[in-house]
């Protein structure tokens, strides 16, 4: 699932918490804050999709990059 | 806007969905629909079924001919639908309780007459939406609501009890294996017979707290940590597996004749149907 063009995207309204995105991500990217997810550290996420797969509210994802939009997060 | 995966396939005005932080069914729900985009099934020729519990509620989820039933009786309308619309594929997403205690029968008929179903079990072994009462799948000595002392019961084995009734398609995944469990569930819809996948899930709510199993994190870990694939089962003694989660392909028969197209050859021999 490796790739340069895509990035991570959240939903925080249907997060609920539950930390396995954040236990699970292989570079301690995420954290959560408030009982949401958060993209602490961009600049380390390598794009593996770990989050994506794992979430079990569909909250978390990596979206390939569009250049017409940008609103990240 | 979410992944182009849930936007193509899920009823997104019906999210967040109503399953517990940590629970497992939305990653299994995910897996479903990660098989059928793998098998390019058009969503016109998809029947997601459902009965009751936790698990039931993904057919509301799901944007294709979908039917939520009533308690048990989910294969039993799959049959009717399978029966009436030979060619459409044919999914019912059950409970261990619904699949194995309320709709017991109908799960051992159906393997028995090895219709073209494809039946994913969410196994959480309990019943997580009436308050945590123990399942046939609890495992014994297990706690839960109903069994404050550890469960007495033997605990049933799925898909053994499914191939043992006639099933020609028997696996097992998990929510932390979720490639390998996604790889059965295509090969389960792919199968002409009846099939079914158990997919072991974590329940923290209910299971996890009543057996002190941790949060949802610990429950994922455990099934990491604890689960062996059939390959390496067939190395492994008996000793050796106690307490194991077995996953992968358990059982699988080409041969069998599928019901639908034998009751094809009846209604040629009777003459029932014209050529309009």
């Amino acid at each position: 699932m490796a790739g340069k063009e895509k990035r991570l995207r959240i939903n925080a309204r249907w997060c609920k918490g539950c930390g396995i995105c954040v236990a699970f991500c292989p570079r301690q990217v995420l954290s959560l804050v408030k009982d949401k997810v958060r993209i602490q550290s961009p600049e380390k996420c390598i794009r593996c999709g770990m989050c994506e797969m794992r979430c079990p509210d569909y909250a978390i994802w990596l979206e390939d990059i569009d250049e017409t939009e940008e609103n990240y997060g | 806007m979410p992944s182009t995966l849930i936007e193509k396939y899920i009823r997104e005005s019906h999210l967040p969905h109503i399953w517990c932080a940590g629970c497992g069914n939305g990653t299994i729900m995910r897996d479903v629909i990660q098989a059928i985009d793998n098998l390019g099934l058009d969503k016109k020729d998809v029947v997601i079924v459902s009965g009751i519990g936790c698990s039931a509620r993904a057919a509301g989820y799901m944007n294709f001919n979908s039917i939520h039933t009533t308690h048990g009786r989910a294969i039993a309308f799959a049959t009717g639908i399978k029966m009436a619309k030979p060619h459409m594929k044919v999914i019912v997403l059950t409970g261990d309780g619904d699949a194995a205690a309320i709709g017991g029968n109908h799960l051992i008929h159906a393997a028995r007459r090895n219709i073209d179903l494809t039946v994913v079990v969410f196994n959480n072994s309990i019943y997580g939406m009436t308050g945590g009462q123990f399942s046939p799948t609890t495992p014994t000595g297990e706690f839960a609501t109903t069994a404050p002392y550890g469960s007495i019961d033997p605990n049933f084995d799925i898909p053994e009890l499914a191939r043992a009734a006639g099933a020609t398609y028997t696996a097992r995944g998990t929510t932390y294996h979720v490639p390998q469990t996604i790889k059965l569930i295509e090969n389960a819809i792919a199968h002409d017979g009846f099939s079914i996948v158990e997919c072991v899930t974590t329940c923290p709510t209910y299971y996890g707290r009543k057996n002190k199993k941790g949060d949802a994190v610990k429950m994922l870990e455990y099934q990491r940590d604890n689960s062996v694939s059939v390959a390496k089962a067939k190395t492994m003694t008996a000793e050796e597996l106690k307490g194991k989660i077995v996953f992968g392909e358990l059982y699988v028969d080409n041969e069998k004749p599928e019901y639908t197209k034998e009751y094809e050859k009846i209604i040629e021999i009777a003459g029932g149907r014209s050529d309009e």
